[in-house]
This record gives structure tokens, sequence and C-alpha cells, in this order.
């Protein structure tokens, strides 16, 4: 179980936001995409849940092309996306937003426990399970954008910055969080990131976005230890 | 005082049919993001069959349901033949916002010229199921029959079920969420074509219910070129604006609003004056609450 891809572009329009881009992750890898704002990473993201279809090139999950599905289809093939920027809806409750992760899924007995599962991880969504999502803050609205993910118990996380403008210290928490999800889960993760240096520290494995090609990649240990790299791309 | 009471019985009783047809408005409206004028041909055609039904099995209660179970089709098959390819031809500009509203208008002159081609544009009739002379109370006779007592309840009850439906089942969630954000939806694996279909077929069941109830409500006559259900759809519609046009409670409170108020227009003020009266009320709500009497944003948003 891996996911390999391959000379992977994408386009809006008559613009290339990804060019040819190729990386493999390892199952159970946590992979953590860095770059500059327009670096492309929402991009690579999208076109991996199927949001985006405009592409060309080749993704493999497990052995089986995932390009040009559509992104309900997907998710019922073990790929769960966190959309930028808080992906609920502000109008449906939290419960209802939980729901809906699972409601692909036919057995109740089994949404009903990994509902539990993701209010143990986030005990805040818990208190607050019957109010509608647009009364949350901005750090639980991204912790139930993850529960809502984690719901349709994926193999496959594509996470697009969970940071976004929370604080350092939400951050910090959202972070923790991801990584105890990860390991219960076996979950193999994409966690793009502006914040570079906390998303290394989590990752096992980095990859330096710079206009729409990678940049460089590795261990994430050698990326933040790489002085060029973290001079030219991580502003360190 | 039995004017009074009478006035509110009239009301009330249009209102519950334009709440029908509102509720079909919004239900299309949030679903797909159009206005759907031909939502009035698709009543017609529906009430035509279940005319049809009556004529063949007398029965009305079997023609309701006929009719709405077509009207269903007609939805399902307007949204995923025309509008799934109008939305795939025209999906960028200034024209993909208006093309699909222009489809419908496009559809409902062709709907009814194509009724007219085939059954012929004399009137035909549908006989109220139960009697339509008003209850006597204390020797006045109210402007409420059986029949309005029949017309009431069959909008209350259809009224629950789709709350129901919406409220507690995982399939109102996923038409809830596919009309509030298809990307997210999408992202948890509703297939949104599938659900805004189904939206389409709920909203042409609720038309053809408006369009069964409405015949016999009035004269009991229709035909093809029938003003009753233009004006059905223009109701139906200043009562979706008032309700603020994605609620559906709203839907049904703009539509008792707009049937309280032209019934008093009527009966206190004068007849001429209704259709003025409901115009004025969709722009004075359009400039005082364009959000609609209960579209109020609550909560944050950040
Ligand atoms: N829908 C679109 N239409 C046209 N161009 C787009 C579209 N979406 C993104 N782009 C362009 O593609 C490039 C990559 O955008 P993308 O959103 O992937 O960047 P990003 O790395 O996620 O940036 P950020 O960190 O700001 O979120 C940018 O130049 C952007 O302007
Ligand atoms: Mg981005």
């Amino acid at each position: 179980m891996s996911l390999i891809v391959t000379d992977l572009s994408v386009h809006h329009g008559a613009i290339r936001a990804i060019n040819s881009v190729t990386f493999e992750v390892e199952v159970g890898e946590m992979v953590a995409v860095v770059g500059a704002n327009g670096a492309g990473k929402t991009t690579l993201l999208r076109a991996l849940s199927g949001l985006n279809r405009s592409v060309s090139g080749s993704a493999k999950w497990n052995g089986k092309e995932i390009l040009h599905t559509k992104p309900e289809l997907l998710v019922r093939r073990g790929i769960s996306h966190v959309s930028e920027g808080k992906s609920v809806i502000p109008e449906l409750s939290v419960r209802e937003n939980l729901t809906l992760g699972a409601i692909w899924r036919r057995n109740p007995a089994e949404a009903q426990q990994t509902r539990q599962d993701v209010l143990e991880v986030f005990p805040r969504l818990a208190e607050r399970i019957a109010q509608p999502a647009d009364t949350l803050s901005g750090g639980e609205r991204q912790m139930l954008a993850i529960g809502r993910a984690i719901m349709s118990r994926p193999h496959l996380l594509l996470l697009d910055e969970p940071s976004l403008g929370l604080a350092p210290l939400v951050v910090a928490q959202i972070f923790q969080s991801i990584r105890e999800l990860a390991a219960s889960m076996k979950l193999t993760v994409i966690l793009v990131e502006q914040n570079a240096m906390s998303a290394l520290k989590i990752a096992d494995k980095g990859i330096v976005l710079h206009l729409g090609a990678i940049a460089a990649q590795g261990s994430a240990k050698d990326l933040v230890a790489d002085s060029k790299v973290r001079s030219a791309y991580l502003g360190y | 005082m039995y004017t009074f009471i009478n006035t509110v019985l009239i009301g009330i009783t249009s209102g519950a049919i334009y709440s029908l047809m509102a509720i079909a408005l919004v239900l299309v409206w949030r679903s797909t993001r159009v206005v759907n004028f031909a939502q009035a041909g698709q009543a017609l055609l529906s009430t035509y069959v279940g005319y049809a039904c009556i004529q063949q099995f007398n029965s009305f209660w079997l023609a309701l349901i006929v009719s709405m179970l077509a009207g269903a089709l007609i939805g399902a098959f307007i949204d995923a033949v025309l509008m799934r390819t109008l939305f795939r031809r025209v999906s960028h500009g200034p024209i993909a916002g208006v093309a699909p509203i222009i489809a419908t208008l496009g559809l409902l002159g062709l709907i009814r010229a194509g009724l007219g081609l085939f059954v012929g544009n004399q009137d035909v009739i549908i006989r109220p199921p139960v009697s339509n002379v008003g209850y006597t109370v204390a020797g006045h006779t109210l402007a409420f029959s059986p029949l309005k007592l029949v017309i009431v309840s069959t909008s209350i009850i259809l009224m629950i079920a789709l709350s129901i439906l919406f409220a507690k089942t995982n399939l109102g969630l996923s038409l809830r969420a596919a009309a509030f954000s298809p990307e997210i939806a999408r992202l948890a694996g509703v297939r949104v074509d599938r659900i805004r279909t189904l939206g389409w077929a709920i909203a042409g069941a609720a038309g053809a219910a408006a369009g069964m109830l409405q015949t016999p409500n009035g004269n009991g006559s229709f035909s093809p070129d029938s003003l009753d259900f233009s004006l059905l759809l223009v109701f139906g519609f200043i009562a979706a604006v008032i309700g603020g046009l994605e609620s559906l409670i709203g839907a049904v409170l703009g539509a008792l609003l707009l049937g309280l108020v032209l019934a008093f227009v009527l009966t206190y003020i004068s007849g001429s004056l209704v259709f003025i009266t409901a115009f004025v009320l969709l722009i004075l709500v359009l400039l005082i609450r364009p959000q609609g009497i209960i579209g109020a944003k609550r909560g944050r948003r950040a």
C-alpha cells in the first residue's frame, strides 16, 4: 500500500499550477508538503482527492489510478481530504457534520464507534455536539473538519493547512491530535503547511514545492538540517 | 366577526397551496441555484396526469399520489437530462448563471404548447373529492368546507413528511449538505449529482400536489393555458422570496403571510388590488429584508 505520483501536472485553464511532479509516500508515513504562497500545495491536494480533474500524469493508490476520479468515489477508496479553510458546513450542527463524514457507509454501529473515537480525540466537539458549526471557534472548526474526514475511516488523509489562522497553542494541539490519529488509525498523511518548521517536525518526510515543481524532497530531518533548503525555501 | 374569521380561513387555505409551490421552488433553488420557471409547467403536466387518472379510476386520492409520482419523475428527468447537460456545456462566464433560468422559461413555454398540441386547449375539470359547501357554525356558513380541510391537512401532512425527511434522515442530511456546500458534501462521499436530481424530484412532487389541490379549490377547470398555474408560480415565488429563498420553513411562513394578506385585501379592500398587493409585498420585502423574513444569519461567520 502506497501512493505513487508520477509526472503529475495540473492546469488552471492555461496556467500550469503543478508541473510534472513525482514522489512516493509509503503507507503509514506522514509527508509534509511545504512552500510559499502560490507554490501549488492546494492544487496538488485537490488533484489527489479528485476535486481538480484537469490533470495529466498518474497517481496510484494501492496500485490503482486515482486521477480523473470523482472525490465522492475516492472517499470510498479510503482517501479523505480536509480542504483549505475549515472544511465544515456551517449550517449543519457538529453532530450532523460528523454524521456526514460517514454518510456513504452502510454500517451505523461502525459510524457510532468512529464518532466516539473522534470525540475522544477532540473532547471540545463532544461539548458542542448539538451546536451549529458556525458557532464554533476557528480551532474547533478545524477539529470538526478533521473529525469529519476521519469519520469515513480513511487510509490516506490529505490535510490542507490545518494551522491556518490559529494561535500557536491551538496549532500545537491540533498537530498533536493529528499525530495521535495517524498512529492509532495507521493513517498515511499528506500534510500541506505554510508553517513549514512545525510541519516538518512532526512529519517523516518533506516535500518542498516551488512554483509548481518539487525543489527538494527527503527525510524531514534532513530537510530541516539542510542550510540551503532552509534559507532558500523555508526562510529560516 | 364572521367576515374576519372567514378571511383568515381563506388566507390559510390559499397559503397552504402557495406553500407547496414555494417549497418546490426553494428546493430547486437550494440544490442547483436555478429559479425554476418551468415549475408551473411541471405542475400543469402532473395535474393532467392526475386528471387522466381520475378519468380512469375515479379516485382523487389515487390521482393525487399518481400525479405526485409523475411530478417527481418529470422533475428528475428535467434535471438529469436538461440541467446536467446545460451545466456541463455552459459552466463559465456570465451566461452560466442565467442560461439555466432562461432554459426553464423556455421549458415552461414548451410544456404548455406541447400539452395544448396533445390534449387540446379546452378546459377539463377536476371535481372536488369532498363537499365544498362551507361548515355551518351557529347559523353562519363559514368559508371553510370539507374540501378546504382536505387541502390544508394534505399540505400539512406533506410538510411534516418533508421536515422529517430533511431533519431526521441521512438522505435529508445529504440533501442539505449538497445544497449548502456541494464541495464538502462531495468530499464526504455524497453523490451530489444524484442528490440534486432527487431534490428536483421532491420539488416536482410538491408542485404536483399544489396543482392537484389548487384546481378543485378554484372552479375545478383548467387547460394548458390556464392563468391559475402562472399565478401559482408567481405567488409561490413571492412566498419563497418572503421566506428568504433558502429555507423551507421560511417558504411556508411566507406563503401563509401572503395568503392572509391577499385574503384581507380581497375581502376588505378590493379584488382588483390583489396582484398589486402581492407585488408590492415582494418589492417591500426585497427592499427592507432582502434575506427574507426568517432568513437572518445566526451565529458567527468567520
Ligand atoms: N481556480 C484557479 N484558477 C486559476 N488559477 C488558480 C486557481 N487556483 C489556484 N490557481 C493558481 O495556481 C497557483 C497555485 O495555487 P495554490 O492554491 O495551489 O497555492 P498554495 O501553495 O496552496 O498557496 P497558499 O499557501 O497561499 O494556499 C497560484 O498561482 C494560483 O493563483
Ligand atoms: Mg493553499
